[in-house]
């Protein structure tokens, strides 16, 4: 089926079998492999990017799904000067990742989680953040991070 | 992991979803939010060969007050229904066991119908709805029909929905100031319960369910009673598990889900009736 999604502000549009998944036609079809596959079962959220602005897990939804919609992923993020997306700025700053393979997954979702409640508390962010995993930090600077771009 | 192959086809209205289901027979599914079915497809647990998307059926996601009930569509999603001012006025049980299904990724795509047509008894809405004693309306090819929570669900995955037929709207009586509370055991974030409880009190009136007691959502109707006799909350709740019929698993034996049974409904009697 011929489908077109908005990514990064570009229309692409492909023919794709149904059952192709959204992470599959943002990392296939529009080539931006920013958006890693972790778990591919709905656990882990390194899947996770923005349609029509709010999280969701890449890996769980349809591509034919999302046609006509708007998807934004972590190559979206950054001005087109280069200039990083406050978010990733933070990330950077506390120390919030060590391998990075969570990284993007954690941004879009954390980015989600203060447009829907932006002078979210420590404890909102924690649990906010529950559906993404991180082998390696333990979370702490991740929360620090978001917490320092929160209104408060 | 991809899912097998399956033709799709979107529906803009109940009415078309009720007719394509019909047309393409028992090999096709409704497609709400995904987040039961797609999961399910791509371990091929589930490999039915059309898929009828309602997701974009959007005169089916609403709240509305209807006096001594709330409406809600079937399609509207997880994160409405949360936030809905109604819902959180008059249902906040229902608000606040919304608020613990999985995370905020499945809530923007998850639906409430999805959710009930489902039929899981680990699920958390099942349960809530038949504790506070909600109503399903499901429309067919002959119209519609009005099924209560209680009367809904067969057995594991399975209610008493015909393939043709669609959940169109849920139908919450008003709480009424009535105290609440939502217990959920588990042992991992964003997990299914292990044991959980929905529960709500207003004086000598109390209604208790059980999420994973049973291949159903279970109306602990002893303890209802119990109350409404004048036992105390600690005798009330030791009559938890006498409706259920849990199975064991790797998380917990049928005695330990019992005796979670127990002590989750005794937690949410004393917060429902602080
Ligand atoms: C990572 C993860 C964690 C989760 N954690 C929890 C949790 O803790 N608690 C919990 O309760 N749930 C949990 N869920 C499930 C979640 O609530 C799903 O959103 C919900 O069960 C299904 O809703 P859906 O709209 O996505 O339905 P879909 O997946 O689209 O459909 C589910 C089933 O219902 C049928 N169906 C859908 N809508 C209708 C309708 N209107 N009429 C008739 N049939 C219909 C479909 O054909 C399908 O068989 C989790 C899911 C994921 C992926
Ligand atoms: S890859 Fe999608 S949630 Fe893990
Ligand atoms: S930084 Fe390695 S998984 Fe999070």
């Amino acid at each position: 089926m011929e489908i077109s999604i908005t990514v990064n502000g570009q229309v692409v549009s492909a023919d794709v079998e149904p059952r192709t998944l959204l992470v599959q036609f943002i990392r296939d079809n529009a080539g931006l492999t920013g958006t890693n596959i972790g778990c591919d079962t709905s656990s882990c959220g390194a899947c996770s990017i923005h349609l029509d602005g709010e999280a969701v897990k890449s890996c769980t939804v349809l591509a034919a799904q999302a046609d006509g919609g708007s998807v934004t992923t972590i190559e979206g993020m950054a001005s087109s000067d280069g200039t990083l997306h406050p978010m990733q700025q933070a990330f950077m700053e506390h120390h919030g990742l060590q391998c990075g393979y969570c990284t993007p997954g954690m941004v879009m979702a954390a980015t989600s989680l203060l447009n829907e409640n932006p002078s979210a508390t420590e404890e909102d962010i924690r649990i906010g953040l529950e559906g993404n995993l991180c082998r390696c930090t333990g979370y702490h600077n991740i929360v620090q991070a978001v917490l320092s771009c929160t209104k408060s | 992991m991809i899912p097998a192959a399956f033709e799709y086809v979107r529906a803009g209205s109940a009415e078309e979803a009720i007719s394509l289901i019909a047309q393409h027979g028992d090999e096709a599914k409704f497609l709400a939010g995904g987040h039961s079915l797609v999961p399910l497809m791509k371990l091929r647990l589930a490999q039915p060969s059309v898929l009828i998307d309602i997701g974009r059926v959007s005169d089916l996601s609403y709240v509305t007050d209807t006096g001594d009930h709330i409406a809600i569509g079937a399609l509207t999603r997880h994160l409405d229904v949360e936030t809905s001012p109604i819902v959180l006025e008059h249902a906040p049980l229902l608000a606040h066991a919304t608020s613990n299904v999985g995370d905020p990724q499945v809530r923007h795509r998850g639906t409430i119908g999805g959710s009930l047509a489902h039929a899981d008894p680990a699920s958390d809405l099942p349960a809530t709805t038949l504790a506070l004693g909600a109503t399903y309306v499901v429309q067919g090819p002959n119209g519609t029909r009005e099924i209560p929570a209680g009367s809904f669900y067969e057995g594991y995955l399975t209610s008493v929905l015909d393939a043709d037929e669609m959940l169109t709207e849920i139908r919450v009586p008003k709480m009424n100031g009535a105290g609440w509370s939502f217990q959920k055991f588990n042992r991992r974030a964003q997990d299914w319960a292990i044991v959980g409880v929905a529960a709500w009190r207003n004086g000598s009136e109390a209604s208790v369910a059980l999420v994973n007691m049973a291949s159903v959502p279970v109306l602990a109707t002893s303890v209802g009673s119990a109350i409404a006799s004048g036992a105390s909350i600690e005798d009330a709740a030791a009559q938890a598990a006498v409706e259920a019929d849990p199975q064991a698993d790797l998380n917990a034996s049928v005695e330990y889900r019992q005796h979670l049974a127990r002590v989750l409904t005794r937690r949410a009697l004393e917060e429902a009736s602080a």
